[in-house]
């Protein structure tokens, strides 16, 4: 493969585009982090919710030519509907169970969600051709594919408007008062069954934003699921569990180091990085690039 | 006698809170001690040093004339401390012997002794009848004596007890000081015992030391440090011995 | 040796079972070709679930990577006969020692460096993706194409070398899972099954009463990745085809699981039970589906989706605990304060 003497156009052109592809991931991964960071619980679903709203996006573009891109906000507000429902019925008398009790009820979801894709949809991979599939952008030397650059600004937009809600909005302060002082948020007589139903709504939201776009630029099979729930765990892990610039940043780094392992050692080798990554964080530092140290 | 537990200018500090503040004393052979002070004064960061949860940020603890500071909290209990937690911390699936034969097994590997010595140690503290329940079951006076028991059947030199007789009812209270004070007479075991209750701690103590915002503010027999204007004015004031 | 397996067991609960057995025992005189081969796979999940179990039912350290452990002893065995003739017997011991040595590196690192919960379910994953990765890319041993023992259709037995009917794999993986029980029931009433008992309930309690928790976490690993490569060993001889993209998949490692979850984690019957009953249920689906003419692939999983899901909700200590208070052959001593749950 001669990865070294390829010119530097190509290194950056796939530099670039994996960080874009790596927004969307983060995207993803924010919307775990934000649930974990207040509910406290680790979604094993996450990336199975994912391909729910991937094939979401490919059904309405099938049938009826619906833009993903459009999408992203429609389906963000379905996924919402699905995550505050699972929080309410499900997984709220799991809160205080342990760990490996609330995986379990979790890794169900999952396996439900896999294979009831695989009933409706099949195994074969399928993806969204858009009208603009095969435009670029050329800037000098530099290709960039136009999905990609939508990709990536429409991910930066979803991001912002949750950081907005965070800061801004009076329930976004209040979800974050419930994550930093559980006890103080029912002093002062906050509905945490709400809020937390909620933040897994709103993370929720997050998958479906990012599967619709995703489904721009990746083909998805139902077995995919597992791989992103992986993904989002290690770009989460990698950024700081409960970070929410955290989640972004490590999806950037995700993002960008598997388009550069793909290039250099090969394609099935890019997980292997972005795996190893994994590794290196949890043994050296367990609280993430961004993440606070626990005592 | 010489000091079973040496304590050296130990301090710790918490991202700039300073919980433990240069505190020394000495701890003699057959002993009961007690550490008294108001919540937060550092007392529980005290007995984690001692026992290997937390390494001192300076100082040094000596233990049955071997350093201790640093050593892991397994390791110290292997030396003869054996400690209870404030929040007690029982093994809510095993039954309560099951929770005593844990802590037998350290010195007992065999299975049938180290139960027969739970037995004995669940004699002791009252708990002998309710061998067979799973801990969770357990009341919290009974689960605080549990705690003690778990640890006293490691066999240690030296016995930490972190506030034991916390929400327990007076009359329960006198039973597990009547307890402490036989085991101590019987085995001339060492105790080291974080108290609020003062009633315990003055039919208890030998000696007290009295902690205030992680510094050592008295110490001495219990008679005169009860009356030690500093004691009172930070601790003992509102309680109006 | 007969009489402490037996300490506190009442003594219906002893016979009925030495029925079960007996009934395991006498079973391929009676069972058809298929009902041979459902019962195969419900003794060997009943054998890697039990084989789980011990890190973590007993010692509480949750592993979703098993698969790897199975996977290197399923490569290691069927490599040494495919390329040097050495039977799966002789191969064993070389399995089992790849597999302890990859759970001490693992468990070296996780337990060395503190990681716990759910960050060491991730690493777990991690690794067994490694060797997914690494075995794809292992020409040797077929990489992604596959690797396959050579088959033919036997009229008789050869079990030194694995090769046979039905019938000898049946007793093989019957023989493997009374070992592990024997065994684990060994451990669980051990010194070392109760320092993981400790561990598993409240880690720091154990440390304070003296328990070296990182080496009994190690011991946890070693026994339990030693245990299960003899797993991959059976199921390389009796599938004899292996592709890196199944043997190492992390839903090989979930299936793994799913037995002692559903049966009850950190008990003896659990896995046993479990096993029976997810295989069972499956197959009694499966049947129903093709029966229907709906038999859509992935149908059998979001059955087994659905029963975890039911288990852990109404059951979350599993099914053999209360199934076991129902049949009263739970030991006296558990019995007298069995409220333990609100
Ligand atoms: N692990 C810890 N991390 C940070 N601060 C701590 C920790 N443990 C105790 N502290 C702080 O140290 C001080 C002393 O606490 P503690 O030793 O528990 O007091 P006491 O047992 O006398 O009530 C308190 O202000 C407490 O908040
Ligand atoms: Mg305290």
């Amino acid at each position: 493969m001669g990865g070294p003497f390829l010119p530097l156009e190509i290194y950056l052109n796939v530099a670039i585009s994996g960080l874009l592809t790596g927004l969307v991931y983060g995207l993803m991964a924010l919307g775990l982090s934000v649930i974990f960071g207040v509910v406290r619980v680790v979604n094993f679903a996450h990336g199975e919710m994912m391909t729910i709203a991937m094939y979401l996006a490919i059904v309405l573009f099938a049938s009826y030519g619906l833009d993903p891109l459009l999408m992203m906000i429609p389906l963000a507000a379905v996924l919402f509907v699905l995550g505050y429902a699972m929080q309410m019925t499900m997984i709220n008398p799991f809160i205080a169970r342990p760990e490996h009790s609330q995986f379990m009820l979790l890794l169900a979801v999952a396996i439900i969600i896999v294979n009831g894709l695989l009933i409706a949809f099949g195994p074969d991979a399928q993806s969204v051709q858009a009208s603009y599939s095969f435009d670029s952008f050329a800037l000098g030397p530099l290709i960039v594919d136009a999905t990609k650059v939508y990709a990536g600004g429409a991910a930066i937009l979803a991001a912002a408007a949750l950081f907005a809600f965070f800061r801004y909005a009076p329930i976004g302060r209040a979800i974050r008062a419930c994550a930093d002082n559980h006890t103080g948020a029912l002093v002062i007589g906050l509905n945490v069954k709400r809020l937390y139903a909620l933040t897994f709504g709103l993370g929720a939201a997050c998958v479906g934003a990012a599967g619709s776009i995703l489904s721009l630029i990746e083909s998805v099979t139902p077995s995919l699921g597992p791989a992103y729930t992986l993904l989002a765990f290690v770009i989460v892990i990698t950024g700081g569990l409960g970070s929410m610039t955290g989640a972004l940043l490590g999806g950037i780094l995700i993002g960008l180091t598997e388009a550069l392992a793909a290039l250099l050692i090969s394609a099935s080798a890019k997980s292997m990085v972005s795996f190893a990554i994994l590794v290196l964080v949890l043994l050296f530092r367990p609280q993430g690039i961004m993440g606070k140290r626990l005592s | 006698m010489a000091a079973l537990l040496a304590v050296e200018g130990i301090s710790k500090n918490f991202s700039g809170l300073r919980a433990v503040a240069d505190v020394t004393f000495a701890v003699p052979e057959g002993e009961i001690f007690a550490i008294i002070g108001p919540n937060g004064a550092g007392k529980t960061t005290l007995f984690n040093m001692i026992a290997g949860v937390f390494r001192p940020d300076t100082g040094g603890i000596t233990f049955d004339g071997t350093r201790i500071d640093g050593m892991t909290p397994d390791a110290v209990c292997r030396r003869g401390i054996g400690r209870t937690f404030q929040l007690v911390r029982p093994f809510p699936a095993l039954t309560v012997e099951e929770n005593v034969m844990v802590g037998a097994l350290l010195r007992h590997p065999n299975l049938s002794s180290a139960l027969r010595r739970a037995h004995e140690v669940l004699w002791r503290l009252d708990l002998f009848d309710k061998r067979t329940q799973p801990a969770s079951s357990l009341t919290l006076p009974d689960r605080k004596r549990l705690e003690v028991a778990r640890a006293l059947a490691t066999e240690p030199k030296l016995l930490l007890l972190d506030e034991v007789m916390a929400g327990l009812r007076p009359t329960e209270t006198d039973r597990m000081v009547e307890i402490l004070k036989k085991i101590n007479n019987d085995t001339g075991l060492t105790i080291l015992l974080i108290e609020h209750v003062m009633r315990a701690v003055m039919s208890l103590a030998a000696r007290i030391l009295v902690l205030h915002h992680g510094a050592a503010i008295a110490e001495g027999v219990p008679e005169a440090v009860v009356r030690e204007p500093a004691v009172v004015q930070s601790y003992l004031g509102a309680e109006a011995l | 040796m007969m009489k402490r397996l037996l300490h506190g067991v009442p003594l219906h609960a002893t016979v009925l079972l030495a029925l079960l057995l007996a009934a395991l025992v006498v079973a391929p005189a009676f069972a058809n070709d298929y009902l041979l081969t459902v019962l195969i796979v419900i003794l060997y999940f009943a054998y890697t679930g039990q084989a789980w179990n011990v890190m973590m039912g007993f010692a509480g350290q949750l592993s979703l990577g098993h698969a790897l452990y199975v996977g290197l002893g399923a490569y290691t065995t069927a490599a040494l006969y495919v390329h040097f003739g050495i039977g799966p017997w002789i191969g064993m011991p070389m399995a089992i020692l790849i597999s302890v040595a990859c759970g001490a590196i693992i468990g070296f690192l996780a337990f060395r460096f503190g990681v716990g919960g759910v960050y060491f379910a991730i690493l777990t994953i991690a690794f067994a993706e490694f060797a997914r990765i690494g075995f794809d890319h292992f020409s040797w041993v077929g990489g992604s194409a596959g690797f396959f023992l050579p088959v033919a259709n036997y009229s008789h037995d050869d079990l030194m070398n694995l090769r046979g009917r039905p019938a000898m794999f049946y007793y093989v993986i019957l023989a493997l899972t009374a070992v592990a029980f024997l065994l684990c029931h060994a451990l669980m009433r051990s010194r070392v099954g109760y320092f993981w008992q400790a561990i598993r309930e409240d880690e720091e309690a154990a440390r304070s009463l003296g328990i070296d928790t990182f080496r009994y976490k190690m011991y946890a690993i070693l026994i339990s990745s030693g245990m299960t490569a003899p797993a991959g060993v059976f199921f390389a001889f009796y599938y004899n085809n292996l592709f890196p993209e199944q043997t190492f998949f992390i839903l090989r490692s979930i299936e793994i699981i799913l037995g002692p979850i559903i049966g009850g984690v950190g008990t003896l019957f659990g896995p046993i039970i479990g096993a029976f009953l997810i295989t069972g249920l499956a197959e009694v689906l499966q049947e129903l589906l093709t029966w229907y003419g709906f038999d859509p692939p992935g149908a059998k999983r979001v059955f087994y989706g659905l029963c975890l899901l039911v288990v852990v909700m109404i059951l979350p200590h599993g099914v053999w605990p209360p199934l076991s208070r129902l049949l009263r052959v739970d030991r006296e001593t558990e019995r007298t304060g069995d409220k333990a749950e609100p």
